[in-house]
C-alpha cells in the first residue's frame, strides 16, 4: 500500500485534469446541434444501416494467439526474476515450455492463421 | 498520527501535481517540436506565427480546442462514447509515476513497476477499443479492430523484450533495474541487449499507434480512425493520451536500456539532466521515424510483429539466459 498510494494520486490527479478541461470546454463553448452536424462521419454519404459491421473472424484468431502467448509471457516472467537460484534447472525447465508453446505457434504458423490477404 | 499521514499525504499530492504540470509542459511542447523538426525535414516553416517562433503555439492550440464546440453525433452509445478518452489518458499518463527520475525521486517506488507499466498499457487498448465501439460510425469501428489487434501483437514483442532486461537485472523494481546497469560491465543495457532494444523500440512505436504502425488512425483511408467522431477538447484528450504514450514509452525504454538518470558525469545543479537528455534524444528518434519512414500495409504489420519480433524476441532471450548462465 505505501507505494501504491502515489501512484493513486497520480492517477487520480491526471482523472480530475481531464474533467476539468472537459468542464471549461462546457463553460466556454457555444452549442448549436443541427442535425447535419450529428450526422456520423462518412465522407459526406449519409450512413445507412447498422455500423457495428461483422468483422473478420481473423481479429478473433489473432486474440486467440494473443491469450496463448501473453499466458507464456507472464509465466516467464517469476522465472527471470528468480533465474540465478534455478540456473540450469530452470534453464531446461522453461526450454521445454517455450519449446511446447513453440508447437502451437508453428500449428498457427503452418495452417495460415497468422497470414493476411 | 492522524495528522501525520494526512501530511504526507499532502506532500504526495503537491509532489503529483508538479510532476504531472512539468509532464503536460513537455507534451505541449512535443507537438509544438514534433511540426517544428518534421516542418525543417520537410524544408517548410512550421508554425512560426504565435509568438517568437511560434512558441506559444501549443497554448493557443489548447485554448482554441477548450472554446470548440462539443458535437456528440446521434446513436453514440454515450456513457461509454464518454468515458473512452478519459480512460485513454489515465491509462497513458499514469505510469509516468512509476518512472524513477532520480537516486532519491521516483513517486511510486513499486517492486512490480515494470509490470505495472505493461498492465498499464495493455488498459490503454480499452480506451481503442470503446471509443470505436462507441462512435457509431464505420471508420471509427474499423480503426478500433486494427487498433486492438495491433495492440495486442505488440504487446508481446514488447514483453519478450522487457523480459530479457528483468533477466539481466533480476528484478522488476525499475529503481534495482537502474541500479543493476550501473554495476554491470557496459553502463547500460543497450550494449549487450541491443536486439532488445530494437524490438522495443519498434513495439514502442506500434503500441502507441504512431507512423509507420499508425493504421488505426491512418488518416488517407479511415479519416481518424477510432476517434473520428470525436471533435473539439475530446479530441484533445486523445491526443494528449497519445503523447503522454510516447513519453512514457521513451522514458520506459531510458530507464530500461539506457542507464536511467545515471549519466558519465554528475552535473551540480541539475540532477534531471541526463534523464531528460537521453529521454529527448529518444523522443527526437521518434519524430525522426515519421517524418522518414512511410505507412506499413496492414498485412506487413501483423507479419513483422508475429512472424520476425516474437521469434527475435525469444531467441533473444534463449541467449541472454544462456550468457548469463556461463558468466
Amino acid at each position: 500500500m505505501g507505494s501504491l498510494l502515489p501512484f493513486l494520486i497520480f492517477a487520480i490527479s491526471v482523472l480530475i485534469i481531464g474533467l476539468s478541461m472537459l468542464i471549461v470546454n462546457r463553460v466556454l463553448a457555444l452549442r448549436k446541434p443541427l442535425p447535419e452536424k450529428l450526422i456520423p462521419y462518412e465522407c459526406g454519404m449519409d450512413p445507412s444501416g447498422d455500423t457495428r459491421i461483422p468483422f473478420r473472424v481473423k481479429f478473433y484468431l489473432i486474440a486467440l494467439i494473443f491469450l496463448i502467448f501473453d499466458v507464456e509471457v507472464v509465466f516467464l516472467y517469476p522465472w527471470a526474476v528468480v533465474f540465478e537460484e534455478l540456473s540450469w534447472f530452470g534453464f531446461v525447465e522453461v526450454i521445454i515450455f517455450v519449446f511446447l508453446l513453440l508447437v502451437a505457434y508453428v500449428y498457427a504458423l503452418v495452417e495460415g492463421g497468422l497470414k493476411w490477404d | 498520527m492522524g495528522v501525520a499521514l494526512w501530511s504526507e499525504i499532502v506532500i504526495l499530492v503537491a509532489v503529483a501535481l508538479l510532476l504531472l504540470l512539468v509532464a503536460l509542459f513537455h507534451v505541449a511542447y512535443l507537438t509544438y517540436a514534433e511540426r517544428k523538426i518534421i516542418a525543417r525535414m520537410q524544408q517548410r516553416l512550421g508554425p512560426n506565427r504565435v509568438g517568437p517562433r511560434g512558441l506559444l503555439q501549443p497554448i493557443a492550440d489548447v485554448l482554441k480546442l477548450l472554446h470548440k464546440e462539443d458535437i456528440i453525433p446521434y446513436g453514440v452509445d454515450k456513457p461509454i462514447f464518454h468515458l473512452a478518452p478519459l480512460v485513454s489518458l489515465v491509462c497513458a499518463a499514469s505510469g509516468l509515476a512509476l518512472i524513477p527520475l532520480w537516486d532519491t525521486f521516483v513517486l511510486s517506488n513499486l517492486n512490480v513497476g515494470l509490470l505495472f507499466l505493461l498492465a498499464l498499457s495493455s488498459l490503454s487498448a480499452y480506451g481503442v477499443i470503446l471509443s470505436g465501439w462507441a462512435s457509431n460510425s464505420r471508420y471509427a469501428f474499423l480503426g478500433a479492430l486494427r487498433a486492438s489487434a495491433q495492440l495486442i501483437s505488440y504487446e508481446i514483442a514488447m514483453s519478450l523484450a522487457l523480459l530479457s532486461v528483468v533477466l539481466m537485472a533480476g528484478s522488476f523494481n525499475l529503481q534495482d533495474i537502474v541500479k543493476a546497469q550501473m554495476e554491470s560491465p557496459f553502463k547500460a543495457y543497450i550494449i549487450p541487449q541491443i536486439i532488445a532494444f530494437f524490438i522495443f523500440m519498434v513495439s514502442a512505436i506500434a503500441e502507441t499507434n504512431r507512423v509507420p504502425f499508425d493504421l488505426p488512425e491512418a488518416e488517407t483511408e479511415l479519416v481518424a480512425g477510432y476517434f473520428v467522431e470525436y471533435s473539439g477538447i475530446r479530441f484533445a484528450l486523445f491526443y494528449l493520451a497519445e503523447y503522454f504514450g510516447m513519453v512514457v514509452m521513451c522514458a520506459l525504454a531510458v530507464t530500461c536500456f539506457l542507464g536511467g538518470y545515471i549519466g558519465p558525469f554528475n552535473i551540480p545543479g541539475l540532477p534531471f539532466f541526463w534523464f531528460l537528455l537521453k529521454l529527448y534524444v529518444l523522443l527526437f528518434f521518434y519524430i525522426w521515424v515519421r517524418a522518414t519512414l512511410p505507412r506499413y500495409r496492414y498485412d506487413q504489420l501483423m507479419g513483422l510483429g508475429w512472424k520476425v519480433l516474437i521469434p527475435l524476441g525469444l531467441l533473444n532471450l534463449f541467449f541472454t539466459a544462456l550468457l548469463k548462465l556461463w558468466l
